[in-house]
């Protein structure tokens, strides 16, 4: 079993498989979908609320999200994001794969070894994508699988789109020829 | 402020797995989310529609036996289009998507941290300019909270029938073209491709 545990990579059939019984678990014990971005969303919204002067009065987010009955709040998908830290921390601790990565090899073919140049593409394309995913309402998990296992049409439409977008970049920024480098 | 403590630690547990489970995927890397969207590796879309597979047919059972209720997003097109165009932009730049990035500071990657706290800016910026992306939300209709046996006018388990077969039917078809040597992707198999076998994957 140690030896499982220990293994850097796993089938992905099996993770497949294993996430979707994550599913039932999450839907049977809380009924609650997997997500992640709502949490970054909750957190935004607390943090601006704490901050911000008067934000209630200028800005009708609150009066919106009372309205839905979705205040936010430290709740189960603020839990959800920090256990997949700590569970990913976990995983990569007993198999060795730990690192540091602050250049991926592919970015540094295309775009040279500059720490600076990929940190700042890292932090825009963070933020271009947690905005689309509020704009949405969800991602990768809670459109992509949660979502789309529950058949939603919304869904569908989003992963189809956000992954044929993801697509046309990805060749847009490295070719064909980026192929031979991931 | 705070959900009760029960609901939290199960949403910790259920995290711990879920960020365990991506990181033994390997999902957690930016090379295997670009190996995706450069049609290279295919593992990213092996674990989705395994899970939503597996997912699909116990979430409809619990919501069948009325364990749990359905929570399904509603269908604004201008919220999900634009969105999901942001989205694909973003996460081809940054290689990694919410949950994996998460789980990539995890394994101590150094510019998913810089992408998450990206992330937080995305968050914050949307918030704050909420009053104004609203209308671009709703702009453009809201079908409501949509699913395709509804939108079909079929039986949720015909669909999943459906969903179970193309999936299926998906899936082979990648591992067909996996098993295919290099720069030969019109031409018959190479004699030394392996064969199609996926238990071989399963108890790789």
């Amino acid at each position: 079993m140690n030896n499982v545990l220990a293994r850097k990579s796993w089938s992905p059939y099996v993770v497949g498989a294993a996430i979707g019984v994550l599913s039932w678990f999450t839907f049977a014990s809380a009924n609650k979908p997997l997500g992640i971005t709502t949490a970054f969303e909750n957190t935004a919204a607390l943090a601006e609320k704490a901050m911000i002067p008067n934000f209630e009065q200028t800005n009708d987010y609150y009066a919106a999200k009372a309205k839905d009955g979705k205040t936010p709040k430290i709740d189960w998908e603020w839990m959800l994001v920090v256990g997949v830290f700590v569970g990913a921390f976990l995983s990569a601790s007993l198999s060795g794969d730990r690192h540091r990565e602050k250049v991926p090899t592919l970015w540094r073919w295309r775009f040279g070894d500059s720490i600076a140049v990929r940190f700042v593409a890292a932090f825009v394309g963070g933020t271009l994508m947690m905005f689309g995913a509020r704009m949405a309402g969800g991602c990768t998990s809670g459109h992509g699988i949660s979502g789309a296992l529950q058949l939603a049409v919304a869904s569908w439409l989003f992963i189809l789109v956000a992954f044929g977008v993801g697509i046309v970049t990805a060749f847009t920024m490295y070719g064909r020829e980026g192929r031979t480098h991931v | 402020m705070f959900d009760s403590p029960d609901k939290l630690a199960l949403g910790f547990v259920s995290g711990i797995f879920f960020g365990f489970l991506l990181q033994k995927g390997r999902v957690a890397k930016f090379d295997v989310i670009l190996g995706q969207f450069l049609l290279k590796d295919w593992r990213v879309f092996k674990i989705m529609l395994t899970a939503i597979a597996v997912g699909s047919v116990g979430v409809y059972g619990l919501v069948q036996g009325d364990l749990a209720s359905l929570s399904v997003k509603p269908l604004v097109y201008g919220g999900i289009m634009v969105g999901a165009v942001l989205f694909g932009v973003g996460m081809a730049i940054f290689g990694l998507c919410p949950g994996t990035s998460v789980a990539a500071c995890g394994e101590g990657n150094r510019h998913a941290m810089v992408g998450v706290l990206g992330m937080f800016m995305g968050a914050a910026l949307f918030v704050a300019a909420y009053p104004q992306v609203e209308p671009l939300i709703q702009g453009l209709g809201d079908a409501g909270k949509l699913t395709i046996p509804e939108w079909l006018q079929i039986s949720p388990w015909l669909t999943l029938a459906g969903l179970l077969l193309v999936i299926t039917v998906v899936l082979m078809s990648v591992e067909y073209l996996e098993r295919r040597p290099p720069n030969e992707t019109t031409g018959p198999r190479r004699a030394t491709a392996p064969p199609f076998a996926p238990l071989n994957d399963i108890i790789r």
